[in-house]
């Protein structure tokens, strides 16, 4: 349990800090400084267990299926790192408190720093390399954070853009290395591949796994190529610097290469990539460090150069390596913690970290010099300080390594690297401390307060201490360190400055005197480097972004330019080529069902099928007509169904057919009546022979599908129909009462859509599109009968009856066809025709009730019908059936289904009627004279037109009265008033 | 009779898919309505074909059409039906936006330009 409060303390405190800065910034530090003094404590009582070789777990399963469960262990080496990320980050908080100036956001800073911590944590403690990915890339985005903290300077954006592209690209590589690592151990966790070295190194993909997990590790620890993000990364605070880029993140890298040492080392492969990389790191950013003039840049590169050298050691893959290893990890996360804090002082004190202006500052500032001179003495290899330890051991075991079958190259290259690493401690020191006390500071530099002096202090206590008198404070350390990564006993050592005459000490001889003959030559050396071509890390990566971007910009106009057309295809298209691989990959020959006969009056209807389906495409110019051959098409399909016994089908087809005709009619009304047709004959060819190509494949799997037999649930309902709900006609059972909650939230589509399309009509009369709709003009010459009486009086008589049809059909669609949709459909038409005939003023006039309750109250009694099922504690709509005796009518068995049907009936009428009415609206505000409100054209009554418009008064009197010779006036007249729908 | 509702099938998506990629939004919808009526009829016939068989109850005994796929087509017409109208809704109202109803996304010279054709 502690574990995982270890690794989750850091997260749950991080909204600590933005809550607390409100009091001040003292008390933010202090609830921080407690989170890490909380987590550090839960650490150490693990430490008797670890002392006495145990590994503490702690598992929870999490997403078994995948192998990601949430499990941590604590042994050795992550005892070590943890250690030394919560110890640090308790400095780090101390130093930042009274390093951010008073402009900085300390709040938001350290609710980063804490999730920092927490996510690095993570990593060194988790046991599932799934877990520890996701710690991973947290590391990445905290740290992203972090350098772009002053994101108001373009070096801290770039930087931090820099830094999460390079190590995020990393961690992709990284993802895919642990995938295929976990997929040869045949495990997740990390204790289980641990135990599977022999496996692992000899699979065939143990090459890739190795490739891309280093090239994982390399990103995060900045090794050669990847190493130019860190000194752009120094852009950010220098506690930032302190604690992530020197101590802590990008150890991250060098911990998984520990971490997995076991079974990945041994091999050539490692071997070479390994230990060559490390080397030529170590080497080329010794150099580089050498000749900066920034002092953050100076470390930077140090950092870069120390991290190949462990990144060589690991590569070694011999034991005494690995102790050497681990030994400088602890050696260098100190002193160079140290260093980037007294940068950091120098910084804040002397306002500038160019080591041109500065110089002679140890007469200004004695005890930061002091620190400050400790601290790079150990990063060069000075005798009796901890640095000169580890680099003793790394020299003793590159004297005896052989490299290429030559046993003098890397001793050589490594002792190069000792020289220019001494050579730039030497030059910190002594450009910046020692020789002459300047007048021209850019502030007047001092010996800043206890607060920033104390964790350089408590640091350099550590590096003195340790260099020493090793085996007394890092003794244990490293063993059970070291043990944890090998994995196996550790050979006997004993940590000691002296070891007797070994080639380490004369290569450390060799570095010390010619790094000190570096440094007196240092002018004349400079200037032969700067005439040396170096490539610029930067304009290379910016460059790379650069060429990516483009890439994607032009790939992207390539592909989205716009046009429906284009997207359409190349949707059905993919979704045509995978239906056709999914059915290729399986037996797809034609089943053995017996086929059903065919007599004369089908062949007859599929040959109007067919001939419509040609007609259409050959007419779709002809908008008009080609909607008329659709809907023959709609009957036809209507035909079918009555044919396959589906009566209910049939029904709601042909009503539905009848609705959709209106609708599309009442649309072409204000659309264009013809297609434009000026399509080029390759577009026309694509488009054919994708339509072809798409019509097989769904024929081809009609025919197959039919061809075999199927197994079919229809059994139970066709069972349980009558008995369960009373009920004779089966389709409309399970739509109202088996599968009710598929209808309910169907009617629910209905209404909405009918309330979008209210609101998108609605929508459209004001504004410009008002002004538009009011200057239209249809371009169809119209009839002179606005409503012509025959019309009008079939329609009014049909209400009535359609009123009573529908009725009959609600009520007997349990045991017959029928049923609400159909009988609200009839409903809907007949009301519609009141609305064609008699014109839109008078019937909307008519109509008393609102089209927005309908829906609205049909839903809700359809929810009530389903929600007092509930009440009397049965699931949500069961229905329940009854005989009942009623008087003049006899026997009559109801179900309630028949309530939720008339909610389905009265959603269905007011969506249906709502979408109508308010698009023939529409059409009233058009440009054409004033709604008018008479239902008829000429009342027979009383003898006479209607007034409505003198104009089609005259016309119409005209052409009673003289047929001939009026035909004229009335033909030009009769263009005037347009024909109301 | 099973080669008759595959090849039907097939004409209907066939001409479907073709409308569907055409220009104006109008002939777009009346493609989408011949794509729902092929659909709808590959589903019914998922059923397996049933001629001149009740599809309610008289004798529970009798062989019977599937009356699974004849509910989900119901539905299925029903939701088509609502998606058709807002469909045209939309092309109504885009006429009026974008002075005309083409779907590829022009400039607005080019498409009065079209639409004067």
């Amino acid at each position: 349990m502690s574990l995982a409060l270890i690794v989750l303390l850091p997260f749950l405190g991080s909204v600590l800090p933005a809550l607390m800065i409100r009091s001040g910034r003292d008390a933010c530090a202090i609830a921080t400084g407690s989170i890490n003094t909380l987590a550090l404590a839960l650490l150490l009582t693990n430490l008797p267990a670890v002392l006495r070789g145990e590994v503490v777990r702690a598992d929870w399963p999490w997403m078994s299926r995948l192998g990601l469960d949430i499990q941590f262990f604590v042994d050795g080496l992550g005892l070590l790192f943890a250690g030394m990320i919560s110890g640090i980050g308790l400095l780090v908080v101390l130093y930042a408190r009274f390093y951010l100036s008073d402009g900085d956001t300390m709040g938001n800073f350290y609710t980063y720093l804490l999730l920092f911590q927490g996510a690095m944590v993570g990593i060194v403690l988790s046991n599932n390399v799934l877990l520890m990915l996701i710690f991973w890339e947290l590391t990445s985005l905290s740290s992203f954070l972090l350098i772009g903290f002053w994101g108001h300077t373009t070096a801290g954006r770039q930087g931090a853009r820099m830094a999460l592209t390079v190590t995020g690209g990393g961690g992709l590589a990284l993802i895919g290395g642990m995938l295929l690592l976990g997929h040869i151990a045949g495990t997740f966790e990390l204790t289980g591949i641990l135990t599977s070295g022999d496996t692992i190194r000899d699979s065939t993909l143990y090459p890739w796994a190795l490739g891309l997990i280093l090239v994982g590790c390399f990103t995060k620890s900045a090794q050669f190529p990847f190493h130019f993000w860190l000194p752009h990364a120094m852009a950010a605070p220098t506690p930032v610097s302190a604690y992530l880029h020197s101590a802590t993140m990008v150890k991250a890298g060098i911990f998984l290469m520990a971490r997995l040492w076991p079974v990945l080392s041994g091999t050539e492969w490692w071997f070479y990539i390994v230990a060559t990389t490390g080397l030529v790191t170590m080497l080329v950013a010794a150099a580089f460090a050498l000749f900066e003039d920034d002092l953050k840049s100076l470390l930077a590169y140090s950092t870069v150069s120390h991290l190949g050298l462990m990144t060589m050691l690991l590569g070694f893959s011999t034991p005494m390596a690995v102790v050497a290893c681990v030994l400088h990890i602890i050696n260098h996360a100190t002193f160079k913690a140290a260093l980037f804090m007294n940068t950091g002082i120098v910084d804040h004190e002397a306002g500038t970290r160019d080591l041109r202006k500065l110089g002679g500052l140890i007469h200004l500032m004695p005890v930061t010099a002091t620190l400050g001179m400790l601290a790079a003495a150990s990063m060069g290899g000075l005798p009796l300080l901890s640095g000169f330890l580890s680099k003793e051991m790394m020299l003793e075991e590159a004297s005896h390594t052989v490299w290429a079958g030559s046993t003098w190259v890397l001793p050589a290259l490594v002792t190069l690297a000792a020289v220019l690493s001494m050579a730039y401690s030497l030059r910190y020191i002594a450009h910046l401390y020692l020789g002459k006390q300047r007048d021209d500071y850019p502030q007047p530099p001092h010996d800043p307060g206890i607060g920033l002096t104390l964790p350089p202090c408590l640091l350099v206590m550590l590096v003195v201490l340790i260099g020493l008198f090793p085996e007394t404070f890092v003794g244990t350390t490293v063993r059970f360190a070291s043990a944890a990564v090998l994995q196996a006993p550790l050979p006997e050592f004993h940590l000691a400055i002296w070891h007797g005459w070994t080639p380490a000490v004369l290569m450390s001889a060799i570095a010390i005197v010619a790094g000190l003959s570096v440094l007196l030559a240092f002018g004349v050396i400079r200037e032969h480097w700067t005439r040396l071509p170096v490539p610029v890390g930067k304009s290379i990566f910016d460059a790379c972004i650069d060429v990516l971007a483009a890439t994607s910009r032009a790939v992207g106009a390539r592909l989205h330019n716009g046009s429906l057309q284009r997207y359409l295809f190349v949707l059905i298209a993919t979704t045509l080529i995978m239906g056709v691989w999914a059915f290729l990959r399986h037996e797809h020959a034609p089943g053995q069902r017996p086929l059903m006969p065919v007599n004369g009056v089908v062949l007859v209807a599929w040959f109007l099928l067919m001939g419509s389906c040609f007609l259409v495409i050959r007419h779709h110019a002809d908008r008009l007509l080609a909607l008329i051959i659709v809907n023959v098409i709609g009957l036809i399909a209507s035909l079918g169904f009555v044919y396959l016994s589906a009566p209910d089908l049939a029904l709601t087809q042909i009503s539905v057919e009848v609705v959709t005709l209106i609708l599309m009619l009442l649309a072409l009304y204000f659309l264009p009546k013809h297609s434009i047709t000026a399509v080029a004959q390759a577009v026309r060819v694509r488009h054919g022979v994708l339509s072809v190509l798409g019509g097989a494949a769904a024929g081809g799997l009609t025919w197959m599908m039919m061809t075999r037999d199927s197994e079919s649930i229809s059994e139970y309902y066709w069972e349980h129909a009558l008995a369960g709900s009373g009920g004779r006609n089966v389709v409309n059972v399970i739509i109202v009462d088996f599968r009710g909650f598929d209808t309910f939230g169907e009617i629910m589509v209905l209404g909405i859509a009918a309330l979008i399309i209210y609101a998108m009509l609605e929508g459209m009369l004001r504004g410009e599109t008002l002004t538009k709709l009011a200057s239209w003009n249809s371009d169809q010459r119209y009839s002179p009968n606005r409503h012509p009486l025959v019309m009008v009086v079939v329609t009014r008589l049909m209400l009535p009856l359609a009123l009573m049809v529908s009725v009959f059909i609600f009520l007997r669609g349990h045991n017959m066809p029928g049923g609400g949709f159909i009988a609200a459909l009839v409903v809907a038409i007949a009301l519609i025709m009141q609305y064609m005939a008699s014109g839109f003023g008078w019937a909307a006039k008519q109509v008393r009730f609102d089209y927005h309750a309908l829906i609205g109250g049909g839903a809700l009694i359809a929810a009530a019908t389903g929600i007092s099922a509930m009440v009397l504690d049965v699931p949500f709509l069961t229905s329940g059936h009854d005989h009942f005796h009623l008087p003049l009518i006899g026997e009559v068995e109801l179900s309630s289904t028949i309530a939720f049907d008339l909610g389905v009936f009265l959603t269905v009428v007011g969506g249906v009627m709502l979408a109508l009415a308010q698009l023939s609206y529409l059409g009233e505000n058009t440009a054409r004279e004033k709604m008018n409100e008479e239902p008829m054209d000429f009342d027979p009554s009383t003898r006479r037109a209607q007034p409505h418009s003198v104009a089609t008064a005259a016309a119409a009197d005209a052409t009673l009265s003289q047929p001939e010779t009026e035909q004229a006036a009335a033909g030009s007249d009769a263009t005037q008033p347009p024909k109301e729908l | 009779m099973e080669h008759l509702i595959a090849s039907a099938v097939a004409v209907m998506t066939a001409a479907g898919i073709y409308l569907t990629l055409s220009q104006g939004t109008f002939t777009i919808v009346m493609g989408l309505t011949l794509l729902t009526y092929a659909t709808n009829l590959f589903l019914f016939t998922m059923g397996r074909l049933a001629a001149n068989q009740p599809g309610i109850i008289f004798d529970p005994t009798a062989a019977h059409a599937d009356p699974i796929p004849q509910a989900l087509v119901l539905t299925a017409i029903v939701i088509s039906f609502g998606m058709t109208a807002l469909l045209l809704v939309m092309s109504v109202r885009g006429y009026f936006e974008s002075d005309g109803d083409a779907v590829d996304l022009l400039g607005p010279e080019e498409t009065v330009a079209r639409n004067r054709q």
